[in-house]
């Protein structure tokens, strides 16, 4: 293994880790510095002021009121040097680089799933080239998890119900702990893995050899047809959906007037709780997915409806497999019978990408 | 020797009842009906002073097995699950039941009437009641962590708490809910106390340091401590009948939780400071024989903390999804919060400046926490840091950082408070070499014990793991070690201070040539405090001689 046997500093292995480390040691010299002046100070006072006689007597100062003010102020100055160096570099790995490839983490009660673009899995480990960025998309199936990883300096909580990105540059080839930071109930300590950066040449390869059936993509465009989205979510001038095609990252309007940018959180809100945004032009319709699809297919579904190009939407066919069940209908819905293909466009739009 | 010491504190011609000689609080009446029933602070002090020793030592005793499993990276001594619960019981009765009443009820409690020259409390017997709240509180608690336990962590994080711990979260909550109204009922106490009884000449502007610590660490008590009950009803009701209000599944948010939780647990902080910095306010001036240097920004820093100590919750979530601007509104204020402490280090310090000053024990413990605090409080700096709080969140970094505030700060400062009023409580000296001695021990032990941590959670060993990997045996091992020396530092106080109830020489009055009401009056004090009515007609502090007293 690469570890030291008594190691008393952290590895040293992405772009972030680099400014992390720089305002520790900042922190580390501002801080040591004061802790030494007033241990000194009140060491050297305690031993030039000790009592050496019982009748000792004292002079009577009650305070210096510049001194006051000075040692008030003062520390607000270096305060906001720390305040300012912490923000941009918390800053900085809140806006991951847009070209980063996005990598897929599900954790759960004890262990993290992976899922690469190439629709690669993993369980636990994260095989990731060396010196490029990439992005993580994080969700969590039960409880709230934390994706550590000290070597990179980076944790994210990972909060069921919602989706979180971090990223990170990894600048060195090795093996790296992950660790799960957000206790999570028996095995939490378990719920460990590693993460191994790789030179791009063999991670192309680790890549290749890995199993993979069609990109997250490709498997998101399968539940695609496999849930029924296309019946109404199709490219027909009659479709009771709004078409999906380049949605991802638009502006949408809602039947309240309101305006929302079709994002990660969006995409999965409108899967599972269809009524709770409407588009504007189209019927609450849509029946919830919730219970249906699992966390990793919500993700595949999202990886296709984000790669989706004009002219993508697949035509339902022989080939899709067939509807598991009738998606349920939503109570206040409209309850007509979803097979009943609407004979005009106005007859009835449903809602939802 | 406090034949040298002028007190300023005329007494008031105001006749009490009359009282046998020698007879005090302690000797007034004898049985368990005296106890059980008594309406006497100090009386209940002695009684929240037996319960939270108790307290103590279980949550010590959790914290001991984790240290010994600790000591391999494998965690042989105990399963996962029973680590999980020593962990949460460790967290729960020292947070709940032992740190947050522990300066209050019992020093707070004896020392509050003494201080400003009241007979007691304005509700006594709310006082006594609260004693029964907490205890049946702690009793419901300690129950539900033996009957099973509770896995949940100290934190109660949301949703595992309301949905998927399968352990005794409804009963423990219970407790905790229950005991909740205790510490609201100590709190209303003090602050109407502080309001209405007053010695007469005691101003606000003369009320020791002591006092305005309680002052300010009552009002948190009251306005924070709904907010946890609020919380952990919602919880339960989550969790006892499905109401959606964390959990996603059933549209809730989990991280609301966290808000509400750290909307008390970051103030409650606070609450176990602000006294133990109120105990060291006492003593640094004692054993300095000096003035106290900045009475005024003192007092105005506590005030400080209790007010920004409510604005800076969140930056406990950090990296739990908040937005980047909320992150950067509570990095700014959580080092705003640092001001005030740091003020109250530098004015202890400057109190030395030509001081005279004797080590005697308290002074031991007093110094000790200076030194701890200063070291807690300049590592939540790292803390405040956005940058550097995503790396050492969750950390052995944090549980390093909040001991150095909790166990170095007002566990330390509880000692020092203790060793100062002994002789007051109970009339008698307790050993002067063994107590020195616990000073260095614990004072060793702690940094032996939560320094290693410090390094362990920059490597990134995560809180609140049963096993880890082998690289992090070496610097564990040693706090293990220094936890053992710990226990030594904390066990032996135990052993000297009952000794000293039967073998402790008489203390007299005013063992230490302290000023301050408490020491005007007989050690141990009669049970109405004082014979007649103290009249304050200087500031606390009036040690130095120099100058004519009764100046401020």
């Amino acid at each position: 293994m690469m570890f030291a046997e008594v190691p008393l500093f952290p590895e040293q292995a992405s772009t972030t880790a680099q400014h992390v480390d720089a305002l520790f040691f900042f922190l580390c010299a501002v801080c040591g510095t004061m802790a030494v002046l007033i241990a000194g100070l009140v060491l050297f006072f305690a031993f030039k002021y000790h009592r050496r006689a019982e009748d000792e007597r004292t002079p009577r100062i009650e305070g210096n009121n510049k001194l006051e003010w000075f040692w008030t102020i003062s520390p607000l100055f270096v305060f906001f040097i720390m305040f300012i160096w912490g923000a941009s570099v918390y800053t900085s790995v809140a806006l991951p680089p847009p070209d980063a490839p996005e990598i897929f983490v599900v954790g759960k009660q004890w262990m993290w799933k992976i899922q690469h673009p190439g629709g690669q899995r993993e369980i636990n480990e994260l095989h990731i080239p060396v010196d490029q960025p990439v992005k993580l998309t994080l969700t969590s199936e039960d409880v709230i998890h934390d994706f550590s990883v000290p070597a990179f300096r980076t944790k994210i909580d990972v909060i069921p119900g919602r989706y979180v990105q971090t990223w990170f540059h990894p600048t060195k080839v090795g093996r790296y702990h992950l660790f799960c930071a957000q206790y999570c109930g028996t095995s939490h300590a378990n719920m460990v893995g590693t993460v191994i950066v790789m030179e791009r040449e063999e991670f192309r390869n680790w890549l290749g050899s890995q199993a993979a059936t069609g990109s997250l993509a490709d498997q998101g465009r399968q539940l695609f047809l496999k849930f029924q989205c296309v019946t109404c979510h199709s490219a027909n001038a009659e479709a009771r959906a709004p078409v999906l095609e380049g949605l991802y990252g638009r502006t949408v309007t809602l039947n309240n007037g309101r305006a929302v940018v079709a994002d990660d959180a969006y995409l999965r809100e409108s899967i599972l709780y269809p009524e709770a945004k409407v588009v504007q032009g189209w019927e609450p319709i849509m029946p919830t997915f919730k219970g249906q699809a699992n966390e990793e297919e919500l993700i595949k579904l999202l990886a296709f409806i984000k790669s989706l190009k004009p002219g993508q939407t697949p035509v339902r066919n022989e080939e899709a497999s067939p509807p598991l069940d009738a998606p349920k209908v939503p109570p206040g819905g409209n309850p007509k019978p979803r097979q009943a293909v609407p004979t005009s466009p106005s007859q009835g739009k449903s809602s939802q990408p | 020797m406090s034949s040298a010491i002028t007190t300023g504190f005329i007494p008031q011609a105001k006749p009490r009842p009359p009282r046998a000689p020698g007879e005090n609080y302690l000797n007034v009446a004898f049985g368990v009906r005296s106890w059980l029933f008594t309406t006497d602070h100090k009386r209940i002090a002695i009684l929240y002073l037996v319960t939270v020793t108790i307290l103590f030592f279980i949550g010590g005793a959790a914290a001991t097995v984790i240290r010994l499993n600790l000591m391999t990276p494998t965690g042989d001594l105990v399963p996962a699950d029973t680590y999980n619960k020593l962990f949460s019981a460790h967290g729960i009765i020292m947070v709940w039941f032992f740190l947050v009443p522990v300066v209050p009820t019992v020093l707070g409690n004896f020392l509050v009437p003494m201080m400003i020259g009241a007979r007691d409390l304005a509700f006594p017997k709310i006082n006594l009641l609260s004693w029964y709240v907490f205890t049946i509180g702690a009793i419901i608690t300690l129950w539900a962590l033996l009957a099973g336990g509770v896995d949940t962590g100290w934190t109660f994080y949301t949703p595992f708490s309301s949905k998927y711990a399968r352990t005794n979260v409804l009963p423990t909550m219970i407790g905790i809910f229950i005991s909740g109204f205790s510490s609201i009922m100590t709190g209303l106490n003090f602050v109407a106390t502080m309001h209405t009884m007053r010695a007469p000449g005691l101003i606000w502007w003369r009320m020791p340091l002591f006092l305005w610590a309680h002052y300010a660490a009552s009002v948190i008590l009251i306005l924070a401590t709904p907010v946890l009950a609020m919380a952990l009803i919602l919880v339960g009701v989550e969790r006892a009948w499905g109401i959606g209000i964390f959990d996603p599944e059933l549209g809730g948010d989990p991280v609301l939780f966290q808000h509400l939780f750290w909307f008390y647990s970051h103030p409650v902080v606070y609450i176990m400071l602000l006294p133990a910095m109120g105990i060291v306010s006492e003593i640094v001036t004692c054993f300095s024989r000096k003035h106290i240097f900045g009475y005024v920004f003192i007092v105005w820093s506590s005030i400080g903390i209790a007010v920004l100590g409510f604005l800076v919750w969140a930056h406990h979530m950090f990296v739990a999804g908040q937005s980047v601007y909320s992150a950067m509104i509570f990095s700014a204020l959580s080092y705003m919060v640092a001001v005030p402490s740091a003020v109250k280090v530098f004015n202890w310090t400057a109190t030395l400046y030509k001081g005279s000053i004797a080590f005697e024990t308290p002074m031991l413990f007093a110094l000790g926490f200076i030194a701890l605090f200063t070291m807690g409080g300049l590592t939540g700096l790292f803390l405040a840091a956005l940058g550097v709080d995503m790396h050492v969140h969750d950390t052995y970094f944090i549980i390093a950082h909040f001991h150095f505030i909790m166990v170095g700060g007002a566990v330390m400062g509880y000692m020092a408070g203790l060793h100062y009023w002994w002789p007051k409580m109970t009339g008698r000296m307790y050993s002067d070499f063994l107590s020195k001695l616990a000073a260095l021990i614990v004072f060793v032990g702690f940094i032996l014990t939560f320094l290693p941590q410090f390094v362990l959670g920059y490597l990134g060993m995560p809180r609140r793991y049963h096993v880890y990997p082998p690289e992090f045996q070496v610097l564990n091992v040693m706090s293990s070690a220094g936890a053992s020396i710990l226990a030594v530092g904390y066990v032996l106080p135990l052993f000297y201070l009952f000794w000293s109830l039967y073998a402790g020489k008489p203390s007299g009055p005013n063992p230490w040539g302290a000023t301050g009401l408490e020491w005007q009056t007989p050690s141990p004090p009669p049970t109405h405090n004082f014979d007649e009515t103290p009249i304050v007609t200087t500031g606390p502090y009036e040690y130095s001689m120099e100058e004519s007293a009764g100046v401020h």
